[in-house]
C-alpha cells in the first residue's frame, strides 16, 4: 500500500520533470543530438542536474542499512561488459536516434493527446515483451 | 543555439533525480523506466507489479498536471512517418531490454553511481544516437 503510494509520488516527480525539462519534446531531443546542425545543449543540463541530485542523495541514502519501506535496496548486481550491454545500447541508440523518445519521455508524451506516442509506447512494450519472452528466464 | 533552455533544462533534471533518489530511500529501486516496464510484462514477478504500475501511472499524471501549470502551452511535434515510430519504438523497447537500462537507468543512476557498465552503455546509445540522427538528417535527408 504505501510502497504503491511512495511509487506514485516518485512518478509524479519524474514525469513532471520529464515535461518541464522538455524532454518530453523530440524535437528537443534530436536537436541535442544533432551536434553538426543547430545544436541544443538542453540535455546535457537534463542529465547534469539529475546527476548531481541524485549522486548527492543516492550516497547518503545509501548510509541507512535498508529503504523505508523495503527490507533491503535491490541494487543492479551485474557487473563486466558482454555483447548483450553494447548491441542492446546501439539498438537503443538508433531508435532514439529515429525518434527522439526514450521509454520515460514516450510515456510522458501521451499527456500531450497526440496519438503517435501512443503508437510509438505500444511497440516500445512489444520490444521489451519480446526481449523478456526470448531472454529473461535464462539470464534472471 | 537559439532554443538553449539552461534553466528549464536543469530544474526538471533536479526533479528527475529527486524522483530517483525518493524511489531509492522509500522503495529502494532504482529508477529505470525500462526496467520498470519490464516488470508488467511477462514473465512477471509478483512483487514488482504493484509499485511499477503506480509509478508509470503516476509518470503520466505528473507530465499531465505540470502541463496544466504550463501557461506558454508548449505543445510538441512528432514528424516521423508511423512506420518509422513503430521499428524505432520496438528497437528502444529491445535494445534497452538487451542492454538492461535506458537514459534513465544508465544515464542518470548508473552513471550517478559510477557503474562502468552504465558508462559504457551511456555512451554506445549517445554516439549511435547521434550517428542515427546525422544520417537522417544530413545524409538522407534534408538537412533540417
Amino acid at each position: 500500500m504505501f510502497k504503491n503510494l511512495s511509487a506514485l509520488f516518485c512518478g509524479i516527480l519524474f514525469g513532471s520533470g520529464l515535461v518541464i525539462s522538455q524532454m518530453v519534446n523530440p524535437v528537443k531531443v534530436l536537436a541535442f543530438l544533432d551536434i553538426t546542425g543547430r545544436w541544443d545543449p538542453s540535455l546535457a543540463l537534463v542529465m547534469t542536474g539529475a546527476l548531481i541530485t541524485f549522486g548527492v542523495s543516492y550516497r547518503l541514502i545509501l548510509r541507512r542499512s535498508a529503504p523505508l519501506l523495503e527490507q533491503r535496496f535491490h541494487l543492479p548486481t551485474a557487473v563486466g561488459f558482454d555483447a548483450r550491454l553494447l548491441i542492446g545500447g546501439a539498438l537503443f541508440g538508433i531508435g532514439w536516434g529515429l525518434s527522439g523518445f526514450c521509454p520515460g519521455a514516450a510515456i510522458a508524451a501521451i499527456s500531450y493527446g497526440h496519438i503517435e506516442p501512443v503508437w510509438f509506447t505500444l511497440a516500445m512494450f512489444g520490444g521489451i515483451g519480446l526481449f523478456r519472452l526470448i531472454h529473461v528466464g535464462k539470464i534472471i | 543555439m537559439e532554443n538553449f533552455t539552461p534553466y528549464s533544462a536543469l530544474a526538471g533534471g533536479a526533479l528527475i533525480g529527486l524522483a530517483a533518489a525518493l524511489l531509492m530511500l522509500f522503495n529502494g529501486r532504482i529508477a529505470g523506466i525500462s526496467g520498470i516496464i519490464g516488470n508488467l510484462l511477462p514473465p512477471y514477478q509478483r512483487s514488482n507489479v504493484g509499485w511499477s504500475l503506480f509509478f508509470l501511472g503516476g509518470l503520466l499524471l505528473g507530465a499531465l498536471s505540470s502541463r496544466l501549470f504550463d501557461k506558454n502551452l508548449t505543445d510538441i511535434r512528432i514528424d516521423m512517418p508511423l512506420p518509422v515510430l513503430l521499428i524505432a519504438g520496438l528497437l528502444v523497447g529491445y535494445g534497452t531490454g538487451l542492454g538492461g537500462g535506458c537514459t534513465s537507468g544508465h544515464g542518470v543512476c548508473g552513471l550517478a553511481r559510477l557503474s562502468p557498465r552504465s558508462a559504457v552503455a551511456t555512451v554506445v546509445f549517445m554516439v549511435v544516437a547521434g550517428i542515427t540522427v546525422f544520417i537522417v538528417r544530413h545524409l538522407i535527408g534534408t538537412g533540417a
